[in-house]
């Protein structure tokens, strides 16, 4: 597996301390997470964030379903040496990472929920668009994805514009890609019953703007999840869409260092 | 579609890469006046250092003015972002050094801007970067001068002086085919009337100095990055797809497969060249941008006024405007700008040099400067002025001959651009011994 996986550690390789594992979501790579990488990577913990199968630089077909995906997910951390890890995913990856949890049990040691929504169906005509005009899928994905605000006004990191990064990053997947993670979202139906089983610290980020994955959905899996409340922590980031490492990456950052150093 | 935004550029030429600011609400960009920003802590200090936070350190490599001039007109190519420089040249400067080094090659058009043609010509070969000039309608003389070690193929929407309008499309191909990327020269066009990127190329330059600010006050270049290019398949561009020590062995196409490109340019570029951009300037090419849209229009309709009414005169022996239908390029520049192609054109007097000179001393309106794309009407004559280091090879090689003179229409009432014309046309026939 290691032949075909590409991994980036945030510029840090040889970094020791807790794990931290990115998972990117659908159409997209590990560069969605570098500002946070980052930043955990010179504060104390070592950071992975993997190309999903088919995406990136990571060679082969995209998984079929979510749960391969968590299982390729593992695999690739005992392929690592990794006994024990965080877990934060965003979008189609945190359904991956909530499944790789409740696979994993106690190898998990927190998970973190970014722009989730469980479950996770997604709109036919999107998925339709996926298959048949790549160009239309990504245009609809950036419309449901960014506030406002980011659509026109200004970036987070100066001189750069999101949404035209964010369309640049789904085109250079390969064709299917997109379709393939779209289906495997739409038909992940074993999201709550997983979400019952973790034990571990739970964090979710939710976009107040967010479109694709909005807030007003997370009742069943808040309520799936806080059997044990004192484990479940849930932040909300004002004026922020579904685009949360593109549009407050600094705030997701606060979060994740501020949840993670309490556990 | 355009697949930046659901906005048209009007609304972005007004909008885009601003949000009102947190503290004030001001409505207009705050002109940001500072070399540095205080930092909350140590630690985000470093992280800012690091590129593990967002924010300003210092304005040599960004400054939250140059951001919102930056992201505007890279929401107006449709590229991923920009860098905002002191000038055109720098612009044009910072994109070959960034994917070149000593050895690297450029295969350029050969109708080019008398200041691009200095620093590909005689100026980067003294570090080891050649170029190699083509006829930019050619594109098995493009092909041919392909060579192992080009990184970069090089040409303007509309050629000045000569108007020869770049084939995008097919450049962008031939570029592609051979695993290398297409910077375009866009000052003469601007994004109100042709984007490159939407066309194939892969990185975009203005001198902002023109149509942009349109005013004519301010001196400023931008370099705009499609993120298109995949610099990893090319497998030709180290600077992006290697370690780079200069940056804790940052492997840029690594950070961000997207803009790779930027980064690099953002943190070595500027950080080491040093050529960045007052916000002061920043701030008025973004008063300019604002009404991009109207001003070319009214350009372009000024432009066909005057080309019309040039290559009607029995004075002049030619137009260069692709605009015409006379022009070797007008079907391609009907495809490439349906709006229009800008408002920069030549022609030639009948008289030569004698009735040049008499032509331009005439006018009255015609401001005699060099320099294009100011809401004036500007005038010059390029082969003593603008291209005087070309040989008379050269020259004939770009079009410019002893009698070319070029125009750039403004914002003027047509009928007093059209008076000024004549008033010099009659000085130019007395002064090549004919009766106007
Ligand atoms: C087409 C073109 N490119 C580049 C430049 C150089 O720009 P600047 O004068 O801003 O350095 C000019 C300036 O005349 C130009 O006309």
């Amino acid at each position: 597996m290691s032949g075909t996986a590409h991994i980036y550690r945030a510029g840090r390789p040889d970094a020791e301390g807790p794990v931290v594992v990115f998972v990117h979501g659908a159409g997209h790579d590990h560069s969605v997470w570098n500002l946070p990488a980052r930043y955990l990577a010179r504060h104390g913990y070592r950071v992975l964030a993997p190309d999903l199968p088919g995406h990136g630089q990571s060679a082969g077909p995209p998984l079929p379903s979510v749960e391969a995906m968590a299982r390729w997910l593992l695999a690739l951390l005992a392929e690592q040496g990794i006994a024990q890890a965080t877990l934060a995913g965003h979008s189609m990856g945190s359904l991956i990472a909530l499944e790789a949890a409740a696979q994993a049990g106690a190898a998990v040691e927190g998970l973190a929920l970014i722009g989730t929504g469980v479950p996770m169906p997604v709109a036919p005509a999107l998925i339709d668009a996926a298959r048949d005009n790549r160009a239309k899928a990504h245009a609809m994905i950036n419309q449901w994805s960014f506030s406002p605000g980011a659509l026109i006004g200004r970036g987070a990191v100066p001189g750069q514009l999101a949404p035209v990064g964010n369309l640049r990053l789904m085109a250079r997947q390969a064709e299917g890609v997109l379709h393939a993670d779209l289906l495997a979202c739409d038909a992940y139906q074993g999201g709550l019953e997983a979400a019952a089983r973790v034990t571990c610290p739970v964090l979710i980020v939710c976009g107040q703007r967010d479109q694709m994955t909005p807030p007003r959905n997370l009742g069943s899996l808040g309520d799936a999840l806080s059997r044990d409340a004192s484990r479940l922590m849930i932040h909300t980031l004002d004026a922020c869409g579904h685009a949360i490492m593109a549009e407050q990456p600094d705030a997701l950052t606060d979060t994740l260092v501020h949840w993670r150093s309490s556990f | 579609m355009t697949d930046t935004s659901r906005f048209g550029p009007a609304t972005l030429g007004l909008h885009a890469g601003q949000s009102p600011d947190a503290e004030f609400g001001s409505r207009a960009t705050p002109i940001h006046f500072t070399t540095s920003y205080v930092f909350p802590d140590c630690d985000t200090a470093a992280a800012r250092f690091d590129l593990a936070r967002t924010g300003h350190v210092y304005s040599r490599i960004s400054n939250p003015t140059n951001a919102v001039l930056e992201e505007r007109i890279a929401a107006l190519e449709g590229g991923v972002g920009a860098i905002a420089v002191a000038s055109g040249q720098a612009a044009l400067h910072l994109a070959i050094t960034t994917l070149m080094g000593a050895g690297g090659h450029v295969v350029a058009s050969r109708a080019l801007y008398g200041g691009s043609h200095n620093l590909l010509t005689y100026t980067l070969p003294r570090f080891g970067i050649t170029t190699s000039f083509v006829d930019p309608a050619d594109p098995a003389a493009w092909r041919a001068a392909l060579r192992p070690e080009t990184r970069l193929l090089f040409g303007e929407t509309l050629g000045n002086p000569g108007l020869d309008v770049l084939d995008i499309p097919t450049v962008a191909t031939i570029a592609h085919d051979a695993g290398l990327p297409l910077l375009v020269d866009s000052t003469l066009s601007s994004p109100a009337l042709l984007r490159p990127i939407e066309h194939g190329a892969d990185l975009v330059m203005h001198s902002a100095t023109k149509f942009l600010g349109g005013h004519g006050v301010a001196v400023g270049g931008l370099l705009i990055d499609g993120g298109t290019f995949d610099w990893q398949a090319s497998g030709r561009f180290p600077t992006l797809t290697e370690p780079y020590e200069g940056f804790h062995d940052m492997v840029f196409a690594d950070e961000s497969p997207v803009a790779a490109f930027l980064l690099r340019a953002r943190r070595e570029g500027l950080r080491d060249f040093g050529a960045c951009l007052s916000p002061m300037n920043a701030f008025q090419i973004l008063q300019g941008i604002e009404t991009l849209s109207l001003r070319m229009a009214r350009h372009v309709a000024n432009a066909r006024t005057v080309a019309e009414h040039l290559a009607a005169h029995e004075g002049v022996v030619s137009v260069a405007y692709p605009g015409l239908p006379g022009h070797r390029d007008h079907a391609l520049a009907a495809r490439l700008m349906p709006q229009g192609c800008g408002s920069v054109m030549s022609f030639e007097l009948d008289g030569g040099r004698q009735a040049g000179r008499a032509f331009i001393e005439a006018l009255r309106l015609f401001s005699h400067l060099a320099n294009v794309g100011d809401a004036k009407s500007l005038v010059i004559h390029p082969a003593s002025t603008t291209h005087f280091r070309m040989s008379a090879e050269e020259l004939a090689r770009a079009g410019i001959g002893e009698g070319t003179v070029r125009l750039s229409v403004g914002l003027e009432d047509p009928a007093d651009l059209l008076a000024d014309l004549d008033r010099g046309l009659a000085a130019a026939a007395r002064a090549a011994g004919r009766t106007a």
